[in-house]
């Protein structure tokens, strides 16, 4: 079992590399905040799976709550900041 | 008990794929809000009930307050991805990001 644990969690670390380009590349911020927000959310189920491996589930389950919890604050603070600032992208039809 | 916690485990990344692929693919902002969203409600509430059913293997209180404990983490996840979304939402759309139309090249 810990070797199905091992290639999945390995699996999820190369998806992370993969919401990592639209987190470098998105051509507008708010690009950039969806692939932080995607990391955030492997993130949180890559540390139980690590949890499950080292057989120390209590200690990681904390640890994968908090980090939830602190991605989500992170991307509601950044939406907050991102919203005052007008031309986000360089022509706004929209309004 | 492991058939069941290995296949929902490849179900859940199965759609962490869909998720991650869509989010590169799509057109537009808004349009890759939408996979992003998938990947973070149907994604996880797969993989987290695997790993929530696997840590029941050898039952006892400890280890059924610890599974209790990973599905609060689904609970807070099915809340907070929503509402980030949304937060996102509202923060391009007050940016003035213009949404995508049929026809027009890739933004």
């Amino acid at each position: 079992m810990d070797n199905i644990f091992l290639y999945s969690g390995l699996y999820l670390a190369f998806l992370m590399v993969l919401s990592l380009y639209r987190a470098l590349f998105g051509p507008t911020v708010m690009d950039r905040m969806i692939g932080v927000n995607a990391i955030g959310s492997k993130t949180a189920v890559l540390l139980i799976l690590i949890g499950l491996l080292y057989h120390r589930v209590d200690m990681f389950v904390d640890i994968a709550l908090a980090y939830a919890m602190l991605n989500f604050i992170a991307v509601l603070a950044a939406s907050r900041y991102f919203q005052k600032r007008k031309g986000l992208y360089d022509e706004s039809p929209y309004r | 008990m492991n058939i069941i916690v290995t296949l929902l485990l490849f179900a859940g990344l199965f759609f962490f794929t869909g998720g991650a692929v869509g989010i590169l693919r799509f057109p537009d902002f808004y349009s890759r809000l939408h996979p992003a969203g998938k990947l973070d409600t149907l994604g996880s509430l797969l993989a987290i009930t695997a790993l929530a059913l696997f840590n029941l293997h050898h039952f006892s209180i400890g280890t059924l307050l610890t599974s209790i404990k990973i599905i609060l983490i689904l609970v807070f996840v099915f809340l907070a991805s929503p509402t980030a979304t949304h937060a996102i939402v509202d923060a391009g759309v007050r940016a003035g990001l213009a949404p995508w139309v049929k026809g027009e090249e890739r933004r």
